[in-house]
């Protein structure tokens, strides 16, 4: 089984998880920013948390044969503090770097005006710099805020295959499927989804513009918990090749938009999709 | 690497065309180069080079987008003290200081080019603090001249700790000295105590040395 973690945070985890990562199959990642459990009071906080992302982060995983990108922006949570304002003007000299794959973790916390307004601002950056945009749905009143979300999306004018909802569940898979945008879900040891509830979702609506990610990051969560689903994808009677496509192919094909993806020291993906964006500046 | 070198293997390139445009908007406006020079690596390719495997074309691009600075591409030497050296200055220190590692690396590997006097100090003196060992080899390259000596050794003894072939380090034979060799032997003694071994490089570094002070001993 070769596994994408579509959304992990390896900041906050260990030298043993990228061991044990690589050991379970999973070859590349993609880490949004986001926050830190400790808010940051400034944007020169941000610009380090950014170097590191594309600069301490990678390097470390290359030291176990995992590729890492990351998706760069202001936070939800954060962008309600005006101290922190100041991240959206610091954004578009890190938006150009090669290793930034998208724009995210943007969306909704509390659904404020200030949210709004950096959720808004970082979409057109979106377009502006060809990214696609990772977008975090809220923890609490998920259903009205994705629906909220999917307007945001719409009015901005990016296009919806170009924008992954992230954290989805039973409630607000239907409405985020129907919209275009690609499903994104988060499997938690106990929030959020299980595995068994992913295949039982992916039984239900099939397996395209899926991503399946664990999220893990400074809280009890679990690096593997991918592995596992595609474990259980297998029990449930999907195919080797349905799991590659959830776990390795989707991804790509997501992350691939940005034409920054750089996969070149990885074994070359089998199937077709996106084609010359895959390769695109590493050939 | 010399730029004429540089030049020679980004011409073989396809995307040859965008570097092309990319140096002439940067000498027209050298403000364009923030964006163009974070760009280059993807737009003018990330693999290595077929006969030159530790550099990529998008390396080489960058490397001449910051000679392009100066505005004496080949030469690449503004007059030392000159007002358009000052500016250079700021810029190529502000492209490291903003740049991922990728984009820090082509700043080191420019610099000796640059002319850019003590002002390239501070950068190369970070890179030694990293743990990248991509830095580190960078940063005790040509541009290493710039370097006091104590902070050179540092810089050699941190290849050793990190693995770092010692072959990244230019003019070593030349440089090495006694104290760099008192460091040296201090780190096998402690490598032994630990049941550890000193990578061979290292070994050999400390036995030249020892050598020569052997000889100059009975030379004295």
């Amino acid at each position: 089984m070769r596994v994408f973690d579509p959304h992990i945070h390896m900041t906050s985890r260990t030298t043993d998880d990228y061991r044990r990562m690589a050991a379970a199959g999973v070859r590349s990642v993609v880490e949004p920013a986001f926050w830190l459990g400790q808010p940051r009071t400034n944007p020169g906080s941000f610009g380090d948390y950014f170097d590191s992302l594309l600069g301490w982060e990678p390097y470390r995983a290359s030291q176990y044969g995992v590729r890492h990108h990351a998706t760069l922006a202001l936070n939800p949570k954060e962008a309600n503090d005006p101290r922190c304002k100041g991240v959206l003007d610091l954004l578009p000299r890190y938006l150009e770097k090669d290793g930034v794959v998208a724009v995210g973790e943007i969306g909704y916390d509390s659904m404020t005006p200030a949210e709004d307004e950096a959720f808004a601002a970082q979409l057109d950056l979106a377009r502006e710099f060809g990214l696609p945009a990772l977008v975090h749905t809220p923890h609490r009143d998920k259903a009205a805020g994705t629906r909220r979300t999917l307007d945001v999306v719409a009015a901005s004018g990016i296009e919806p295959g170009r924008v992954a909802v992230d954290h989805l569940n039973e409630v607000t898979v239907a409405v985020v499927k129907d919209s275009g945008c690609w499903t994104g879900f988060s499997i938690y040891p106990e929030t959020k989804m299980s595995p068994p509830r992913m295949v039982a979702i992916l039984q239900e609506y099939g397996i395209e513009r899926v991503l399946v990610n664990s999220a893990a990051d400074w809280g009890h969560s679990d690096p593997l918990l991918t592995v596992a689903t595609g474990e259980a994808m297998l029990d449930a009677g999907f195919s080797a090749d349905d799991v590659d496509k959830v776990l390795w192919r989707n991804p790509i094909e997501f992350y691939a938009q940005s034409g920054r993806l750089d996969l070149s020291e990885l074994p070359e993906p089998e199937a077709t999709f996106a084609g010359s964006s895959v390769k695109r500046g590493g050939s | 690497m010399t730029p004429e070198t540089l030049r020679t293997l980004l011409g073989g390139v396809p995307e040859n065309g965008w570097f092309a445009e990319a140096e002439a908007r940067v000498r027209a406006d050298p403000d364009a180069i923030g964006q163009l020079f974070a760009r280059a690596g993807r737009m003018l390719g990330r693999r290595p080079l077929p006969d030159h495997p530790s550099w990529t074309a998008g390396q080489a691009g960058r490397v001449l987008l910051l000679l392009a600075l100066t505005g004496e591409p080949l030469e690449g030497r503004a007059p030392e003290g000159a007002a358009s050296t000052v500016t250079v200055r700021g810029r190529v220190a502000e492209l490291y200081w903003r740049g991922d590692p990728a984009e820090r690396l082509a700043v080191l590997h420019a610099l000796e080019h640059l002319g850019l006097g003590e002002a390239g100090v501070p950068l190369i003196e970070d890179a030694l603090r990293t743990n990248d060992k991509r830095l580190v080899a960078a940063a005790l390259g040509p541009c290493a001249a710039l370097l006091d000596d104590a902070v050179w050794r540092q810089g050699v003894v941190k290849c050793v700790f990190m693995e770092v072939p010692l072959s990244v380090v230019d003019r070593l034979g030349e440089r090495a000295d006694q104290p760099l060799a008192e460091m040296l032997g201090g780190l096998a003694r402690e490598r032994a105590a630990a049941g550890r071994r000193m990578p061979g490089d290292a070994l050999a570094l400390l036995n030249r040395q020892s050598l020569a002070k052997g000889w100059k001993a009975k030379e004295g």
